[in-house]
């Protein structure tokens, strides 16, 4: 567990009068990531995103650390082609200090354009941390649905109409195909919890391997809420088991955030406008088959998590 | 037939891949980042063994994709390493978004590419279609007609990229050089190390001390000034590679230069021709030269930056040419080689040679030395008035119903 004191004297690395939106999940992901890092020296990349060109427009950059960006679907390539840098260099004596690696990118760049890249950065096993900020659709292009969009959601390119309601299909479980990369760490954390998140950037960057992390990022313009309501909701999401918190270590399972009371899901749904359409009568079958859904998975998890208690 | 002409010179015979792979070992980057692809496989899988039997200090990072070659090669790169890799074709077509990121951001990495014609149809073989493509890409580009001069181009690359700051691609035609048998003569590695240098990169990631942000957005504000720069470098670009041609000169005895004249200085029919078919035409011009037909022959070497106020000097005085184009440009007009030549000598005022377009070679097509000797004798009557200029690209060796 992070201690908050000793975390106070972490640099920050991730400096204020960046342009994202207020209530943005990204950033504050992105500043407890470098906060969780210490004083270890770090070089970022991230995929072309709200993360990437709000803190980066020229000649101004919100980071003290390094950071590089070149494309959209590459985050991963690009963070194992420095990694592969530095080794080298290493080797070679022309660098002498410790430096970890941690890429960026959001769902668009994670699930979907940029899947092939970090299937082969993480096969490779290059030692970087790969944190998807997870805010459930292309939300820099103007909220336009990704493999990550949950079912029912209302985006730009699956709006919810007359004879649709939103999007129909289920988001892909994508930390679950990291899982079957038998990655030494792999973990699903959440904006609104900074003890859980933080001790799993510090767990991850100490694994000598690659590690990802998929932290649920809320949107305050693409799920349609005020902007106050940010790690609110975040943790409405832990709460209803739509989006737990666990972590896969060397294949083991752990949840790390068990409900006391699990809530229904409409308490997460209902503050989002991109739900609003699904409070409707007619949209009534579509709610119930995301709760069959949700407990269908939270269940399965919970299986895999008693399992690993019994070794 | 190639001769030692540097003392410590040693004579093999090797292929053109392996001769990319070797020049790759001499150089030993610290990066190497590729995925295979014929017809240019052979260099990094050897180079791979290099790695494997430790013949090389370099990392070999064994990517999924091109485009994943080409991004991780950019970021060792930007991470202050000497990165390299090798493509063809496709995957060449694959990193068309990161080649343009890697000049952008001014970066001296090299490339050893293999020419081979682009899909569809699927075709294995050798044509410029590829390279055609990304010559405004921001990369300097520099052809081989045999496997000494990839070599030798592959070890210029690396200072020319370095002192430019933007990076090139050597290229080799497919099959017909990267798989052919020649004999070529190889440099000390020593040498080599020396001519080349160590790499000392300014501004680079791993510099903790200096961490800085590469690959911002640049807006309305900036981003013309950057690409302005980029084009500047370009021009530049065309000292700094004479420049190091004159030092390889010194260093390992073979003169280089933008292009090639064979014959030229006193022609009054000359071919304009990249890569390996240079040498049949060459076979040609000494046939003519025997009947005392004055045909000449220029060979670019350097295509990106083109040699546009130089060439006009040494073709002015043509009174027929031919520019010969391994790669179509399906713009419904004429084909890349072509427009560069051509707009070279029309802004310099040069309007009095009349110049013809032929396309050739596409997919590996054979292309021989009647087909070459029939291209003399159309510029021969065209300048003895037997014949019309054509305004149209004129196709060689090809079946049009």
């Amino acid at each position: 567990m992070a201690n908050l004191k000793e975390l106070s004297k972490n640099q920050e690395r991730l400096t204020g009068g960046h342009r994202l939106c207020a209530g943005c999940g990204a950033g504050i992901v992105a500043r407890q990531a470098m906060i969780a890092a210490g004083n270890t020296p770090v070089v970022v990349t991230s995929a072309t995103g709200c993360l990437e060109v709000s803190t980066t427009i020229f000649p101004y950059t919100s980071w003290k650390t390094s950071f590089f960006h070149s494309a959209f679907e590459n985050s991963a390539a690009t963070c194992s082609g420095i990694e592969t840098a530095y080794r080298s260099l290493k080797e070679q004596g022309k660098i002498t200090e410790d430096i970890r690696f941690i890429a960026f990118g959001g769902d668009g760049g994670t699930y979907d354009i940029g899947l092939q890249s970090l299937s082969g950065a993480m096969e490779r096993g290059h030692r970087m941390l790969y944190i998807c900020y997870n805010n459930e659709a292309y939300m820099n292009t103007g909220i336009q649905r990704s493999g990550a969009t949950p079912k029912g959601a209302h985006t730009t390119t699956a709006p919810a109409g007359k004879s649709q309601p939103g999007k129909e299909q289920n988001k892909k479980d994508l930390t679950e195909i990291m899982v079957a990369h038998h990655m030494p760490y792999v973990a699903q954390a959440y904006v609104g919890n900074w003890n859980d998140f933080i001790t799993k950037v510090q767990k991850a960057l100490a694994v000598d391997g690659p590690s990802f992390i998929n932290i649920l990022t809320p949107c305050r313009l693409g799920w349609n809420y005020k902007p106050e309501d940010t790690m609110s909701l975040a943790r409405l999401a832990v709460e209803t088991c739509i989006w737990p918190a666990f972590e896969v270590e060397n294949g083991i399972y752990k949840i790390n955030v068990i409900p006391k009371e699990k809530k229904s899901i409409e308490e997460f749904l209902k503050p989002q406008g991109r739900f609003k359409h699904l409070f409707k009568s007619e949209n009534a079958h579509v709610l119930e088959s995301i709760q069959k859904d949700v407990d269908l998975r939270w269940e399965r998890l919970q299986r895999r998590a008693s399992e690993a208690c019994n070794i | 037939m190639i001769k030692t002409v540097y003392s410590k010179g040693k004579l093999v015979a090797k292929t053109g891949n392996e001769v990319m792979a070797e020049a790759m070992r001499q150089i030993e980057p610290d990066v190497v980042a590729a995925y295979p692809i014929t017809p240019a496989t052979e260099i990094v899988q050897i180079f791979s063994q290099f790695v494997a039997d430790g013949v090389v200090k370099s990392k070999y990072v064994a990517v999924e994709s091109e485009h994943s070659a080409m991004s991780a090669t950019i970021a060792a790169s930007a991470a202050g390493a000497r990165a390299m890799t090798g493509t063809s074709s496709q995957g060449l077509c694959l990193m068309w978004e990161m080649l343009y990121i890697a000049s952008g951001l001014r970066l001296p990495i090299v490339m050893a590419e293999v020419n081979r014609a682009i899909s569809a149809p699927i075709n294995i073989h050798g044509d410029q279609s590829d390279t055609m493509g990304a010559r405004d890409s921001g990369w300097i580009q520099i052809y081989s007609e045999n496997s000494q001069e990839a070599y030798d181009n592959m070890i210029q690359a690396i200072k020319i990229a370095e002192k430019a700051k933007l990076p090139v691609m050597v290229t080799t035609d497919g099959f017909i050089i990267s798989h052919c048998m020649e004999v070529v003569e190889l440099y000390p590695d020593q040498d080599v190390k020396i001519f080349i240098g160590d790499y000392k990169p300014g501004r680079y990631l791993l510099d903790t001390k200096r961490p800085y942000t590469l690959g911002s957005i640049d807006l309305q504000d900036y981003y013309f000034e950057h690409r302005y720069q980029l084009a500047q470098a370009m021009r530049d670009a065309k000292d700094i590679i004479l420049e190091v041609a004159k030092d390889f000169e010194q260093a390992f005895g073979r003169k280089y230069d933008m292009y090639e004249k064979y014959q030229l200085d006193d022609a009054d029919v000359a071919i304009v021709i990249i890569g390996s078919a240079a040498g049949t035409a060459k076979v040609v011009v000494n046939e003519l030269r025997s009947k005392g037909i004055k045909a000449g022959l220029l060979k670019i070497r350097v295509f990106r930056p083109f040699p546009t106020e130089q060439i006009v000097r040494d073709l002015a005085h043509v009174k027929a040419i031919a520019v010969m184009d391994r790669a179509d440009s399906c713009s419904g007009g004429f084909a890349p080689l072509y427009s560069d030549v051509v707009s070279s000598l029309y802004s310099a005022g040069v309007v009095t040679p009349k110049v013809e377009n032929y396309v050739y070679g596409l997919g590996g097509r054979e292309i021989n030395t009647e087909h070459i000797a029939q291209i003399y004798d159309n510029l021969g009557k065209i300048v003895s008035g037997l014949q019309k200029s054509s305004n149209q690209v004129e196709y060689v060796n090809v079946r049009i119903k």
